[in-house]
């Protein structure tokens, strides 16, 4: 049985530690720079699916009733790699290797089961219509695991994902988790000033999607939605307001983080103000 | 799948459309894990039948290539064995990068069916006709590229290609009527190509519907002397680089044909394993020149780009005789 005051006070805690641990990579990758705003966005998202609400087994990666996770917005993978160290499937050292020539850990994720990384991707508008094949798949064959998609806002400008959209509801897919990254950027401006996603959650609705419209960084509520599971045939969809660059004061909302080096005078200033919400023993996870 | 005369003559009738579904109708009960995807096309690929009687092994995702790539792709990282089709432009270009990401990058092993490719469905004009599949498919690492010569042929790639390590574009060309090459048995392996007939004077390289013309203009060659090798590349990717190599030891020129335009397809694929030789025959290609000027009907379409027995013997023999 979970407690959910403990689980969420662990994925809390984890949250930190990954941000901690981006800091690291996106310090250690230098002139190659990271999707550091992208990344921070979905932070506390992939902390409460890799810290409690997913069925995995790192000692098991390939756990045939595992549940499947694809990061549709690529770039955003320093919230992903991070999480992975964090559910036991990435060492710290590797962690390290970002973007390193040889590295299995580049800018985008490539696919690597034995790593927990299901799915390569970094070209946007494909992960939800794979997701749908993996739904397909666990209903056919009559299994329990659901697969969650995060997919971005900007993103969401591919058509793909609106052919995606249609088809999750019509194929009655209640295994299927949409969690939109609501942070109302892309690359190079404003969803309102490059492309309008609107009333994301009312258009979500009207292609037939069950939608939850919350706080992306709230934990608790993150945890509620994401941990209760459908069957009545309707895909959910969970649009996750953020703020780009999440987690420190330079780079919330400011969308030249978009990606973007990071010196070491920001990292101090970033380690400075993420002291307070670490505890003594983290960001050194072996 | 065993092919025999009455068996060679019921699939030309109906088409290669129809042979793929009635294959894919035919293999489903040994296959527990297959799905069938398509996009709105059961019937212009023959699967009504199977949509019908295995609705449990089919789906359908409406008329959304990228989805259907995607969904295929999602099935198949689930160890499910899938086959996709719909018309050809459509299977290769309106998704190719999902192709590439999710078969080629990735690796996920999917048998996906560009139907009515070519150009006989000139009458609909050139949205509706695919004369650069094979070379788009072909610049796509981690991909197999058949294209097979008749209807025989084209269920025993449905079987092999199921059966294969990893995602096959299966080009189908023709009509229905489609003229068989193959009235018995033969042996079909992925990547082999199969001698037709033997000559020591011209070397022609046929893939799909151009197999038959191509065997026709040999007898036509033969008339007036000149022997041709006829040989079916039925894989244009892995192509048969040892086929190619003993042609151009045992023949004094070497002629490709196909229905498809002459940049980066069977004839592109052939002079780049001739390349490096050092002593290699002369080439000519045959195909669709580069353009989308000539539209019609599909006999009109191939008469106009010299892809009959008589414009390929007719090309063959000028070039020979300059020799």
């Amino acid at each position: 049985m979970k407690n959910r005051a403990q689980d969420i006070n662990n994925i809390e805690q984890m949250t930190a530690r990954m941000r901690r641990h981006i800091l690291d990579m996106a310090l250690e990758a230098g002139a190659h720079s990271s999707h550091f705003g992208g990344g921070l966005s979905v932070v506390d998202i992939t902390a409460t699916l890799f810290g409690s609400v997913m069925n995995i087994r790192s000692n098991e990666p390939e756990w045939a009733d595992r549940d499947r996770f694809i990061l549709s917005k690529g770039h955003g993978c320093l919230g992903y790699y991070t999480a992975l160290h964090e559910a036991g499937f990435i060492t710290r050292d590797e962690l390290m290797t970002f973007e390193k020539t040889d590295s299995f850990l580049y800018g985008h994720p490539v696919m690597n089961r034995d790593k927990g990384i299901e799915f390569s991707s970094g070209s946007l508008g494909m992960g939800l219509s794979l997701g749908i094949g993996v739904a397909v798949a666990a209903k056919r064959r009559a299994k329990d695991h659901r697969c969650f998609v995060i997919m971005g806002d900007g993103e969401s400008n591919e058509g793909s994902n609106w052919e995606a959209m249609m088809a999750a509801p019509h194929h009655k897919l209640d295994n299927l988790v949409l969690i939109l990254d609501r942070n109302r950027h892309q690359q190079t401006g404003t969803n309102t000033e490059i492309m309008d996603v609107g009333d994301a959650p009312a258009k979500l609705r009207a292609f037939g999607w069950h939608v939850e419209d919350i706080d992306g960084h709230d934990v608790g509520a993150l945890y509620d939605v994401l941990s209760a599971r459908r069957s009545d045939g309707v895909p959910l969809a969970v649009v996750a307001n953020t703020v780009k660059g999440k987690g420190f004061s330079f780079s919330e909302d400011d969308n030249s983080w978009h990606h973007k080096v990071l010196t070491k005078k920001q990292y101090e200033a970033a380690i400075e103000e993420l002291s307070g919400e670490l505890l003594p023993s983290s960001g050194s996870a072996a | 799948m065993i092919l025999d005369k009455r068996k060679a003559k019921g699939l030309s009738r109906i088409g290669s459309r129809a042979a793929y579904g009635m294959t894919l109708f035919d293999l489903a009960p040994d296959y527990d894990d297959l799905i069938v995807v398509t996009a709105d096309t059961s019937t212009s690929a023959g699967l009504d039948r199977f949509r019908k009687t295995y609705p449990e092994k089919y789906l359908d995702v409406g008329i959304a290539e990228q989805n259907a790539m995607g969904i295929a792709a999602g099935l198949a990282s689930e160890g499910m064995t899938v086959a996709l089709s719909t018309f050809a432009p459509f299977q290769t270009m309106r998704c190719c990068e999902q192709i590439k990401v999710n078969l080629g990058y990735m690796g996920h092993k999917v048998l996906f069916t560009g139907l009515a490719s070519g150009v006989v469905l000139g009458t609909l004009g050139y949205t509706h006709c695919c004369i650069e599949d094979l070379a788009i498919m072909r610049a796509i690492p981690n991909i197999t590229v058949i294209s097979p010569a008749d209807c025989g042929e084209t269920a025993k790639a449905v079987e092999a290609a199921l059966n294969h390590h990893q995602s096959v574009y299966l080009r189908l060309t023709g009509g229905s009527p489609n003229p068989p090459v193959y009235t018995e048995d033969y042996d079909f392996e992925i990547g082999k190509a199969v001698h037709l007939r033997e000559g020591t004077d011209v070397g022609i390289i046929a893939t799909g519907t151009m197999v038959h013309p191509a065997l026709k203009a040999a007898e036509i060659l033969a008339e007036d002397g000149i022997e041709a090798t006829v040989i079916n590349m039925h894989t244009i990717k892995p192509i048969d680089e040892q086929a190619i190599k003993d042609l151009c030891t045992s023949t004094k020129m070497l002629a490709t044909v196909e229905e498809h335009t002459l940049m980066g397809g069977l004839g592109s694929a052939v002079a780049e394993v001739k390349a490096p030789l050092q002593h290699a025959p002369p080439q000519i290609m045959m195909g669709i020149t580069d353009s989308y000027a000539k539209a019609g009907d599909y006999t009109d379409i191939l008469a106009h780009y010299g892809l009959t027995a008589e414009g390929i013997a007719g090309k063959i023999k000028r070039s020979y005789q300059k020799l």
